[in-house]
């Protein structure tokens, strides 16, 4: 099967627009004919739930949480991009397009990108008619911020919680329609398995999780919305049930898999404590807004931070990256942590960790600032101190309690010690223009498709791309497919496909069950992760890859023989669920390593030792691998194909923050 | 590496909504570094080792806003400490020797799905009667063409950061979920956006809080005392009085 990517011809500032003006429609009595079944219930599946269902679509939502308000999108805290320009410091929908392919490293499609960009606006408007409470200015406007990887500021916000009050925003939209009939929802279920019918997705097999029983739904389309694998690493800033069960099936069922070895490292997040650690957490990269992030010059220093003077510490992205510097893209900040630590000048009991410092910006910009206008004069250092603090709490309070409450230790006081961890994946599932999957009637949304972040994703760019796949998006490339679909009658769910597939994953939930073997999921879950992290990880080289891949296939295969999975399958076994789960890790991470074993250059979050420049800055090789890597599944192996990226609006360059 | 505490642990065991529960105990040794969820993932890889039921327990962020963890620990929703939920809860809040209680959030509008597990869906089913502004996509004007002053905002916003997972509920002698409720309506009546539905919102979602089940507010203030996000109570007392302008409106 050839890749079609079905972009549309023209301009690429237009090509959205005539989209949007010819797409063939379905009209509204056909649309009430129509039925669509939205898996996951963050910020991309629920708003699409909603938004469908106020078109008049039928829809039912599936999530494995109790409610669909807890999908991790609610846990992003620092913001959400849109080229607004409320700042009036020459931001556009181009920009906003430009730093987002440049910030990809090159390696995401351009009318993808820009239709996001071109997006980005209405969902602010969106949310605020929602009533999202975002942060305002005293005069009523709305408030922004920076965030990586940009010179203007375009973040939007709700102090250190801005998922939480989107997908809210998104939930409340969500429960408006199951109220009004027009949403079925069902919590606790797992989407378990596709159902093909002549080669279209009809459906899905979910199993509810408090009965364990197995269910068919039948949707004329499909759409996943299950977020990231970032869990695949066991450690990771995702929620502990993340997972990739829903996308991975779809893979086995002939979906593509698009640049699976594209992890985000985040650089500040709170360093491992202990080996019974089960989630990292992250402290927003809004912080890098006010925080300056150094090590000590000399190394293994034991000192306290705060007695280290101003002149032996070493701000090293201030140093390497003048014009951009806290504020480098993720990426690029994680490596120069790393960096640091490996050649002996990390902090804290484990050496692993870096210092993110707000005591500067506390005095500096905001005391000084604050007692100007007390009119005080020449303020002392307490005074400066305390005025400082208090700005810092409002736009920060809350991240600063969770570091207190999590370390024992007070930000205000001492500087944060921070490290990078797992945190988003920009690979995904295969999606053309219509983020339709290479299965006809099956879909991708959000974080659960490859396409708007190429090889790293621009903070705050997350929650973007979920709301506007979910609320501008597919509300109107679904049409194109649903329109020649009004006459297909709904398929009753004893179809022998149906039945088929739900005995496809009876059998699976026996095999695992039936294995009674002494080790628990986790144990195997926690050593995937360390594989993945040390060979998979921040930097991979291809001896690494080639082991892990053998110590992959290795421990799935001691897996199939030596888990031990408790209780029954008719009942609230949520190790069981994670047995599943881990099972789909266990193929997904060889598939990972698989993917950066071939991808024979350095580019965003994929690092390859061997391929860097001599300051320790990625090197692509744009002629030999400027495409996305798509794979299809072969039973047991995968077969590469491959997507080539064309830039015709903006310049390829060395990407540079220096 | 910080000393390991030894604790004894009375966990809350119901094999299902339909069985009768009861406490068994464990003996168990945690790191104080450990969160207090941490702790209970080392006691099911235990339990499971040797061939028993490990307990099962709601959580999912682990970073205190998705709102699934729910555990009452020693009487108290979420633990003993003020404005952390139970995945942020550490184990240095604890004493070495200690023995901890541990039960489900108990509440008619909350029944136990197995061991510390309830079904929350009510609060849903209060959201879907009217928690809510009806703007469907696409029908938006600018965002900054409605101005909020800053205060009204943040006040909003202090309402909306309830994360749904039902302490106050817990915490109430009466079950009352006003708290969960007042914290919606205050967002979106201090807000220009949640005024065209002011009144039949108030009204839908009390209504539903009734039918589910869950008590009236007696003012004890337990709700806000054990709300891990602060929550305060005078959401509850601006629920009443939309309520009352709401009915004597006539809706």
């Amino acid at each position: 099967m050839t890749l079609e990517s079905k972009i549309p011809a023209g301009n690429v500032a237009d090509k959205w627009t005539q989209y949007k003006s010819s797409v063939p429609l379905v009209n509204p009595a056909n649309k009430r004919q129509l039925e669509i079944i939205v898996v996951g219930t963050g910020l991309a599946g629920a708003s699409a739930a909603a938004t469908l269902a106020e078109m008049g679509y039928k829809v039912k939502a599936f999530c494995f949480q109790d409610s669909p308000r807890r999908a991790h999108s609610i846990a992003a805290q620092g913001g959400i991009n849109a080229a607004k320009n409320y700042q009036n410091d020459g931001d556009s929908i181009h920009r906003l397009f430009y730093d987002t392919i440049k910030g990809g490293d090159y390696r995401a499609r351009e009318a993808n990108v820009h239709r996001l960009a071109e997006c980005s606006t209405s969902i602010i408007d969106q949310c605020v008619a929602q009533g999202v409470p975002f942060a305002r200015e005293y005069g009523g406007t709305l408030s922004n911020r920076s965030f990586g990887g940009t010179q203007v500021q375009r973040t939007f916000y709700a102090a250190g919680q801005t998922g939480q009050q989107l997908l809210l925003g998104a939930y409340s939209g969500l429960e408006r329609q199951v109220g009004l009939g027009n949403v079925k929802m069902y919590a606790r279920h797992e989407m378990v398995e596709v159902v093909k019918i002549d080669g279209k997705a009809r459906g899905i097999i979910a199993r509810n999780l408090v009965t364990g029983e197995l269910e068919r739904h039948f949707g004329h389309a499909v759409l996943l919305c299950t977020g990231g694998y970032g869990n695949v690493f066991y450690l990771s800033t995702n929620a502990m049930g993340s997972n990739v069960t829903a996308a991975w099936k779809a893979h086995k069922a002939g979906a593509y898999f698009g640049n699976p070895c594209f992890t985000q490292i985040h650089p500040t997040c709170i360093p491992v404590s202990g080996h019974y650690q089960s989630k990292l957490t992250l402290m927003s990269e809004s912080l890098r807004n006010d925080g300056r992030i150094w090590v000590p010059k000399k190394q293994n220093d034991d000192r306290h931070p705060n007695d280290i003077p101003e002149d032996e510490r070493d701000y090293y992205l201030e140093r390497r990256y003048p014009a951009f510097g806290n504020l480098v893209p993720r990426d690029i900040a994680s490596r120069a942590a790393k960096e640091r630590c490996d050649a002996g000048y990390g902090v804290g009991q484990s050496k692993m960790a870096v210092y993110l410092d707000f005591k500067y910006n506390m005095m500096q910009r905001y005391g000084r600032t604050e007692a100007s206008k007390l009119n005080i004069t020449n303020p002392d250092d307490e005074t400066l101190i305390r005025l400082g603090k208090e700005v810092v709490k409002e736009k920060y309070g809350n991240l600063f309690d969770m570091y207190k409450q999590i370390t024992n230790e007070d930000p205000y006081e001492t500087p944060m010690r921070i490290y990078p961890a797992v945190h988003y994946t920009m690979g995904g599932l295969w999606v053309d223009y219509d983020l339709m999957t290479t299965v006809p009637g099956m879909y991708a949304l959000g974080e659960a498709n490859f396409s708007d972040h190429g090889a790293n994703r621009l903070g705050a760019s997350a929650l973007m791309q979920g709301l506007a796949d979910g609320y501008f998006v597919i509300p109107i490339t679904i049409g194109n497919y649903l329109s020649k679909e009004i006459h297909t009658k709904p398929i009753s769910t004893d179809h022998e496909a149906f039945v088929a597939a739900e005995k496809a994953a009876n059998d699976r939930i026996q095999q695992l069950m039936n294995i009674n073997g002494t080790r628990t999921v986790e144990s195997y879950h926690r050593e995937l992760g360390l594989i993945m992290w040390n060979k998979c990880g921040m930097a991979r080289n291809e001896k690494g890859l080639k082991e892990a891949i053998a110590e992959i296939q290795a421990l799935r295969a001691d897996f199939y023989k030596n888990v031990r999975i408790p209780g029954s399958i008719n009942e609230f076994n949520p190790e069981l669920d994670k047995a599943g789960r881990v099972a789909d890790f266990l193929e997904l991470g060889e598939l990972m390593c698989v993917d950066a074993l071939q991808r024979n250059e350095s580019c965003g979050g994929h690092f390859r030792e061997e391929y860097q420049t001599e300051e320790g800055e990625a090197l692509r090789d744009d002629a030999n691998f400027m495409y996305v890597s798509a794979w299809e599944n072969k039973g047991d192996s995968w077969e590469l194909h491959k997507e080539e990226l064309k830039y015709e609006n903006i310049k390829i360059q060395q990407r540079s923050y220096k | 590496m910080s000393k390991l505490m030894k604790l004894n642990l009375k966990v809350w065991r119901q094999k299902n909504a339909e069985s009768a529960g009861n406490f068994e105990e464990y003996k168990i040794d945690a790191s104080p570094d450990m969160s207090f969820l941490e702790m209970f993932d080392v006691l099911n890889e235990q339990l499971i080792e040797t061939g028993k039921e490990p307990v099962a327990f709601d959580h999912d962020c682990r970073e205190g806003i998705c709102g699934m963890c729910s555990m009452v620990i020693d009487g108290r929703p979420h633990g003993p400490k003020q404005g952390v939920t139970t995945c942020q809860l550490h184990m240095r809040s604890f004493n070495d020797g200690d023995t901890i209680t541990v039960e489900p959030w108990r509440a008619n509008g909350f029944p136990v799905i197995k061991d510390l597990t309830v079904n929350r869906s009510a609060f849903d089913r209060i959201i879907a009667a009217g928690g809510f502004v009806s703007t469907n996509a696409g029908n938006a004007v600018d965002a900054n063409s409605i101005l909020v002053p800053k205060e009204i905002a943040d006040e909003a916003f202090e309402a909306a950061t309830c994360i749904g997972c039902g302490a106050c509920v817990s915490a109430c002698k009466n079950a009352s979920a006003m708290l969960f409720v007042g914290a919606k309506v205050t967002q979106l009546a201090m807000l220009p956006q949640g005024q065209p539905e002011r009144q039949s919102r108030v009204v839908a979602m009390v209504n539903q809080m009734d039918a589910e089940g869950f008590g009236a507010c007696t003012n004890t203030g337990a709700c806000a005392a054990e709300c891990p996000k602060q929550i305060p109570l005078s959401v509850i007392a601006t629920l009443n009085r939309e309520y009352i302008s709401a009915k004597m409106n006539g809706k």
